[in-house]
């Protein structure tokens, strides 16, 4: 008890300057595993809490609820912890939070699962949110808590709290300013894929899934497994087609992953021969899989994309087109079920045409974009801004690996006598042996 | 085929198996008429093939092929066509006896090492094989003979054989391997023998569906082959052949230049005149007559050795090449006008017009009310807009992918086996 009351102390002196703060830092980490044992103590460290202010003595006060989170926590405990935690994670300071990344995601991980257990996932959107963004460096940094966010927004169906961090470009990876492991990246993007499904945004969803696909590996994970048979699904919807895996997919998953997928490569391809008829068939028969994987609502979806590009292909043979016929070639049961696709589809800009019902016919009509307004004007002019970025990002990578040291070192180890002329030479080689 | 007379729809319907078979010569000839009986539905006309082959394969010493006749026609044309076994058993006599002589001179030029003789040698026991209807070993020997070969002319007449002895096999690939031997080979003036590479080579791209290649063989053949590649192939196969396949792959200028305006193949052609007619209908953009003159042909065309297995896909290929060239120069095309220039319906005319349009051979669409095909104009502009974004939003996609997998790798953020994974 009394050493609690040290430590408090401690931590209210030390929590000026940044020399003191790594001081108490060290300290703290050396009675990390006492603060663990004062598990049944919660009283006490509750109480020690109250002592400190989040704001202030924000280190400390991490690793006091570290300890609190780290034991069992009872019904009516948890609700106080969440309701600290929350408040931890507003106050805190981000200069303070960032010496122990691992701790802090901790704590946030701790509050997730409390809100899980109490059934209120919606509760830790907020919190989370702001989480990362204190652990962030900046918005392209990938944290660990991001996976939790998404996983969060899920579970309460609110898809569009993911978009706040799903919209940002991730491309920075730090193990040591944020303590992220290949699994939490693996989830991220599995979990934004879903989301971005969920928002019917099925192509970034297919970006997202295409990472955790293509993700450098040894061994196939079963995230990636999982998000492979998203991505086949999700290909169909969007594309109407499942493309090869790119050329930088990791030999074992390259290998394995479809054969860890049989079902989905068979529904893929009675997909590519357009019967309605043969991919209602393989649904039923491969229900019980999709069923089990969660994924018979895309599969379906995947039907209705079928019946939309069967239509859509007839918009390009097509001028007119009786409701009749239209029925017959797409295998809809009748003429007013056609009307009412293309009627749908219209409404949803998918394809331009326009009903006749007095002859039960459709008139197809071509896209009556011409791209000459100020909107495409400033869209474009947007796209290129981005394409600027991203160039600059490249050529930025590229001098930071031109100074790798390491790269260097291997590039002098595998030329040893680098001489350019030499390396003229070896392409036109191989040209004149052709 | 080569004997349609004109005097009716009925008249095309029976070959002519005479006229036919007396353009061949050897091996072929027998085989030919084998086909013939086994393809034909005609019970008269099988009959026909098979006495004649019957009294071909007798004046040869093939009993192999003998039996099988025998076999074919059963007792059906009567005691004169029987299994004569006395005459096998003499010719397989003889020709054992011939076999041992050939074999025994062989090992006698072998042993003295005279390239010429041990060459010689070979290409008799090739030849005997060849007439017992011993294809593999025909092969084989004539394949031998390739150590031995001393001149350009030694070579040509090697590659000669294995062409000739493959083409009997089916063993396509073989051909083309020795056709591109034989024309790799220095100072080949002889047109006759040019003529007869190219034939062989047309044969093969016609085997291997490479229709666009067999036809620019075909064309390219010289009149000089005249009969003397009977064996294998006749002048007015090299018209049906090349006629059909340039038809079904050569564009309009093309047919133009290398077919109609062809002197040498206009040879050829002029002992086809069915063939003839039908390019120049096609030309001239008179498909009813050029489809129905097609379809008079096709009965005798399917009991050809060669072309049978690609009678089907070559007519689908140049019906697609009418319709495409009927529709291109119009805005726009009445279908019912359409359908009578092709004798078939509207509603089959626009099924197939769908197909097309959908493989993007046309460019057009179809209004179905009002059963009018109109051309579609591509507007480059707006191609060009869709592109440009599309391309740049692909562009984005792949560079932050490439980002993102750099630093992954960077990191060392590699998915392993869990022992390993930091906990």
């Amino acid at each position: 008890m009394d050493s609690l009351e040290v430590l408090v102390a401690q931590v209210q002196a030390l929590s000026g300057s940044t020399d003191d703060l790594l001081h108490l830092h060290g300290l703290l980490k050396q009675l990390d595993d006492s603060l663990q044992q004062q598990q049944q103590h919660h009283q006490a460290i509750q109480q020690c809490l109250l002592q400190l202010d989040p704001a202030k003595h924000s280190l400390g006060f991490l690793y006091f609820l570290d300890a609190f989170g780290s034991a069992d926590i009872s019904m009516d405990q948890s609700e106080s912890f969440i309701s600290t935690s929350a408040t931890f994670i507003n106050a805190s300071s981000v200069d303070q939070v960032r010496m122990a990344p691992e701790k802090f995601t901790n704590v946030c991980k701790r509050m997730r699962d409390e809100t899980i257990r109490v059934q209120r996932p919606i509760r830790a959107i907020s919190p989370l949110h702001i989480a990362i963004r204190k652990l962030q460096p900046s918005s392209e940094y990938l944290t660990p808590l991001h996976a939790d966010l998404l996983q969060i927004c899920l579970l309460a169906k609110c898809y569009k709290a993911a978009l706040s961090v799903l919209d940002d470009d991730i491309f920075e990876i730090d193990q040591k300013k944020t303590g992220l492991t290949p699994k939490d990246f693996l989830l991220f993007c599995y979990y934004g894929g879903m989301a971005y499904v969920g928002l019917k945004r099925f192509e970034k969803a297919l970006e997202l899934f295409q990472h955790a696909v293509t993700a450098p590996a040894f061994v196939l994970n079963a995230i990636v497994v999982e998000s492979y048979k998203k991505y086949v699904l999700v290909s169909l919807i969007q594309n109407g087609q499942v493309p090869n895996l790119p050329k930088y997919t990791p030999s074992v998953t390259q290998r394995n992953v479809k054969s860890c997928a049989p079902d989905y490569v068979e529904f893929a391809s009675v997909y590519s021969t357009r019967n309605i008829g043969d991919l209602k068939r393989s649904i039923l028969a491969h229900e019980e899989v999709f069923q089990k994987d969660n994924n018979l609502g895309l599969a379906k979806q995947v039907v209705s994309s079928l019946y939309k590009r069967n239509i859509q292909r007839l918009t390009q043979t097509f001028l007119t087109l009786s409701l009749q016929d239209i029925a017959e070639t797409v295998q809809l049961e009748s003429p007013k079920d056609a009307e009412l696709h293309i009627l749908q589809m219209i409404q949803k800009g998918e394809i331009h045409a326009i009903i006749n019902q007095k002859d039960g016919m459709v008139s197809f009509l071509e896209d009556p974009e011409q791209y000459k307004t100020r909107d495409i004007a400033q869209q474009l002019h947007g796209q290129i801004q981005k394409i600027i970025g991203l160039a600059k990002k490249i050529r930025f990578a590229d001098e930071q690996v031109s100074c790798d040291l390491a790269y260097l070192s291997k590039i002098g180890r595998d030329r040893p006598n680098y001489d350019p002329e030499e390396f003229e030479v070896v392409p036109q080689k191989g040209f004149t042996n052709l | 085929m080569e004997s349609v007379s004109d005097s009716g729809p009925g008249a095309t319907e029976q070959l002519d198996v005479d006229a036919y078979a007396s353009l061949y010569t050897g091996r072929t000839r027998i085989v030919r008429l084998f086909f013939i009986a086994d393809h034909t539905k005609s019970p008269s006309l099988e009959l026909d093939a098979l006495r004649m082959a019957f009294k071909e394969i007798k004046k040869g010493e093939n009993t192999a092929l003998f039996k099988e006749v025998v076999e074919k026609i059963g007792e059906r044309l009567g005691p004169s066509f029987l299994l004569e076994q006395d005459w096998i058993d003499s010719v397989d006599r003889r020709a054992a006896q011939r076999l041992e002589k050939l074999e025994m001179e062989l090992n006698g030029y072998k042993t003295n090492l005279i390239k010429e003789s041990i060459r010689m040698g070979y290409n008799d026991l090739g030849e005997f094989h060849y007439a017992r209807g011993d294809l593999q070993q025909a092969f084989k020997c004539y394949v031998r003979t390739r150590d031995y070969c001393t001149t350009s002319k030694h070579i040509i007449a090697m590659c000669l054989n294995v062409i000739l002895v493959s083409i009997e096999l089916g063993h396509f690939v073989h051909v083309s391997n020795y056709v591109s031997k034989a024309e790799q080979t220095p100072d080949v003036q002889d047109p006759a023998i040019l003529a007869k590479l190219r034939c062989a080579a047309g044969l093969a791209s016609l085997e291997s569906k490479k229709y666009k290649l067999a036809a620019r063989k075909f064309v390219e053949t010289n009149f000089e082959l005249g009969s003397s590649f009977s064996e294998v192939i006749a002048p007015q196969d090299v018209a049906t052949y090349g006629g059909l396949c340039a038809l079904a792959s050569f564009d309009r200028s093309e047919l133009k230049s290398k077919v109609i305006d062809n002197i040498t193949f206009r040879n050829f052609l002029e002992l086809m005149p069915e063939v003839r007619e039908l390019i120049h209908d096609f030309y001239a953009s008179r498909y009813a007559s050029c489809l129905g003159c097609l379809q008079k042909l096709k009965p005798n065309l399917l009991l050809d050795i060669h072309l049978y297995d690609h009678v089907e896909t070559l007519y689908e290929q140049i019906r697609h090449k009418a319709l495409i060239q009927y529709t291109n120069p119009f805005i726009s095309v009445d279908l019912n006008t359409m359908a009578n220039a092709f004798t078939t319906t509207v509603a089959g005319l626009e099924k197939e017009l769908a197909a097309l349009i959908m493989e993007n051979q046309i460019q057009a669409r179809i209004d179905s009310h009002n059963k009018i095909l109109y051309a579609r104009h591509a507007d480059q502009r707006n191609t060009t807009f869709q592109r440009v974004l599309q391309t740049g939003s692909e562009f984005q996609r792949d560079t932050r992918a490439m980002l993102l997998r750099a630093n992954l790798t960077r990191q060392d953020f590699i998915v392993r086996a869990t022992k390993k994974q930091t906990p």
